[in-house]
């Protein structure tokens, strides 16, 4: 295989938030939003995190962009550990690292137009430059998206849901990034406009050589985009595997799960395959089950899953799954 | 087959009167759902496939909405000739609806089993607290709840949304309601509490011979699950078949489109997502022609001239479409 150039490398990453505390103060209880996540992302790849609401992949996806400080863990970026960085030097990192918004109405100003909105993007990351070029990189950005240029004129409310995710990309684009973190980019857009965004991302990729963080919870969407996927179930990476052994070889009990719950369009396929049907709910991440994470869901579990957490072990070929059953 | 239909709308028509002019949200829409059926409703955000069930329960704000016209016969009667009183006796024991958002549709300040108990009394006018209470609890039991007695006592939020949905559902099952409507009922839901919901949906039909409507823009979702089929695109049907003549053999170009543009699980990577071009048309302002004709890629010169074109027979029997044209996976005829 080729030199692989990992450009982001996230190392046990623990996040922390203090949920219960005694009269004066102490902290009785943690939420464990995010427990010893470990992941790499090649330069010019797509990453793709999935799991279900709760499981950590949108504090993961903050503390790469350092939102939040994680409690425990190093976030490398191109060989740097950011995840003690100052703010000043987090400040001009941030410039190579943008983050895309699932709900693009909620984190677009409305009392701003496009241009201006994209224009404030280039103003902040860049020293100095002319107002003719910024005004030029302006209607770059919009062609970029392929938005009309008329379109810089408009308010986000005057612009339909994929406009405004596209304008959202070209704001994370304004300040030439490396490193793109999108939070469910394509969940809240209807299907026939979410197609039109994700071969958007997926074109940009191959002209401009971005690297992306894909968070989302749709398999299908994630598998489509992604080059290397991992699963994250409760705070914990359970699976990680090339994007096309997903759907050919799962290993993990909830990625299989997971897997079947997945409603597909193919009319034979759907009505013989076997469902999983998993019982109960995640666990609240306050009082996370002693051992495996899964272990209360899974049918699969014995003594061993209920005591020791297992590790993500290498079964070969880039595929690492954390469970104690695995291989028997 | 000789099920008996149980409700039968035809010619639907509603529109809300805004400053930007009359919106038609269902225009002239026809359906109808058999005994033990569930069927599926499936269209993008404004193709006017939520209005169309708010139609058929009257609950349609107005103004600005309003019933313009059409019949919906349910058991033998047409509601729209009801009376508002008369209507109140239908929604909830005959036809009862299941919101997207279970935790606004539900009263946060009430515990579930106010609300469970309040509706079984607001229809059954001599029960007592004590044979609701009793009911209440076993619906919620019914519907896959543990501990039903305790929950009963819980508040909204207290509950996970896979557990609100079902306290929802649970409401439906202690009316007997002959017709459930579910608008969207997993969109808010993750995966596999989704499957658990749908699972729970088609139990009731086994079990009670319950109808179902279900309402979605996931036509994933239904495969498993629905009898047929209907596709709604700018407040018209534009094709209904069974489940799988719709998705083995779709004619319409929109439902054609709607199949290309989801990633599939076990597509190859390397082929790029064919999307639906342009955007949903202004119902304000629509067109005499057929109103998929700026996006459709198979539109011809004599789509634009001919009237909006309506629901024929295509193919297999029960198999109809909207379209001049007839597309055979991705071919024209003529």
């Amino acid at each position: 295989m080729a030199e692989k150039e990992i450009l982001l490398k996230v190392e046990n990453l623990k996040m922390h938030f203090p949920a219960g505390r005694t009269l004066f103060g102490k902290t009785t209880s943690w939420v464990k939003a995010v427990d010893g996540v470990s992941f790499e992302v090649e330069k010019g790849k797509t990453f793709g995190l999935v799991g279900e609401s709760g499981c950590g992949k949108t504090t993961a996806g903050k503390c790469i962009l350092r939102v939040n400080k994680p409690t425990e863990g190093h976030i490398w970026y191109k060989g740097k550990d950011i995840s003690r960085a100052s703010r000043a030097e987090m400040k001009s990192i941030r410039r190579e690292i943008q983050l895309i918004f699932q709900d693009p109405y909620g984190s677009l100003d409305p009392r701003q137009s496009a241009g201006s909105i994209i224009k404030e993007a280039i103003v902040t990351g860049k020293e100095r430059c002319s107002e003719a070029q910024v005004a030029d990189r302006v209607k770059e950005l919009l062609e970029t998206v392929e938005l009309l240029p008329e379109m810089g004129d408009r308010y986000p409310h005057e612009m339909s849901g994929g406009q405004r995710q596209r304008l959202g990309i070209a704001r994370a684009l304004a300040c030439n990034p490396e490193l793109i973190v999108c939070d469910e980019p394509v969940s809240a857009l209807d299907v026939s406009i979410q197609a039109q965004v994700i071969n958007l991302f997926q074109s940009l990729q191959e002209k401009s050589g971005f690297t992306y963080v894909f968070i989302a919870h749709d398999l299908a969407v994630v598998r489509h985009i992604a080059d290397v996927i991992g699963v994250m179930y409760l705070g914990h990476i359970v699976e990680i595997m090339e994007a096309e052994e997903i759907y050919s070889n799962p290993i993990h009990p909830y990625t299989k799960a997971l897997l079947s719950a997945v409603p597909i369009t193919d009319y034979y396929t759907e009505k013989s395959r076997q469902r999983i049907l998993l019982e109960g709910e995640v666990p609240s991440p306050i009082n996370a089950p002693k051992g495996c994470p899964f272990h209360p869901r899974c049918i699969y579990a014995t003594e061993r899953c209920r005591q020791e957490v297992p590790a993500l072990t290498d079964t070969g070929g880039g595929h690492y799954v954390a469970c104690h059953l695995c291989g028997e | 087959m000789e099920e008996k239909i149980l409700l039968d709308v035809k010619n639907l028509r509603t529109s809300f009167f805004t400053d930007a002019g009359e919106v038609k949200s269902v225009n002239d829409v026809s359906f109808y759902v058999k005994e033990k059926e569930i069927v599926a409703v499936v269209g993008e955000s404004g193709s006017g496939k939520s209005v169309t069930q708010l139609s058929v329960l009257q609950l349609i704000q107005s103004p600005p909405g309003k019933i313009l016209g059409g019949e919906v016969w349910f058991e033998g009667e047409n509601l729209l000739t009801y009376s508002k009183k008369q209507m109140c006796g239908i929604r909830g024991n005959g036809i009862s609806m299941i919101f997207q958002e279970p935790m606004t549709s539900l009263n946060p300040v009430y515990t579930i089993g106010n609300q469970l108990t309040e509706v079984l009394r607001a229809h059954h006018k001599n029960m007592t607290k004590q044979e609701a209470w009793k009911r209440g609890v076993e619906a919620l039991a019914a519907v896959g709840i543990p501990d039903p007695e305790a929950r009963m006592k819980n508040y909204p939020f207290e509950m996970s949304g896979g557990m609100r949905q079902r306290a929802m559902i649970a409401i439906s099952v202690a009316c007997n309601s002959r017709l459930i409507v579910a608008d969207e009922p997993t969109t808010a839901l993750d995966v596999t509490t989704q499957a658990q919901v749908m699972e729970l949906l088609l139990s009731l039909v086994e079990k009670n011979g319950t109808s179902i409507i279900v309402v979605t823009h996931n036509l994933g979702l239904v495969t498993r699950y629905a009898d047929r089929i209907y596709v709604m695109y700018a407040g018209r049907i534009v094709e209904s078949g069974t489940t799988e003549m719709l998705l083995t053999n779709p004619r319409h170009p929109y439902t054609l489109g709607l199949l290309a543009s989801v990633p599939k699980l076990d597509s190859d990577k390397e082929e790029k997502l064919i999307p639906i071009e342009g955007t949903p048309p202004n119902l304000a302002q629509m067109p005499e022609y057929c109103s998929f004709y700026p996006r459709c890629p198979y539109a011809c010169e004599e789509c634009r001239q001919k009237e909006a074109p309506v629901l024929r027979p295509v193919g297999e029997e029960g198999h109809f479409m909207a379209c001049h044209r007839d597309v055979k996976g991705g071919k024209t005829d003529g």
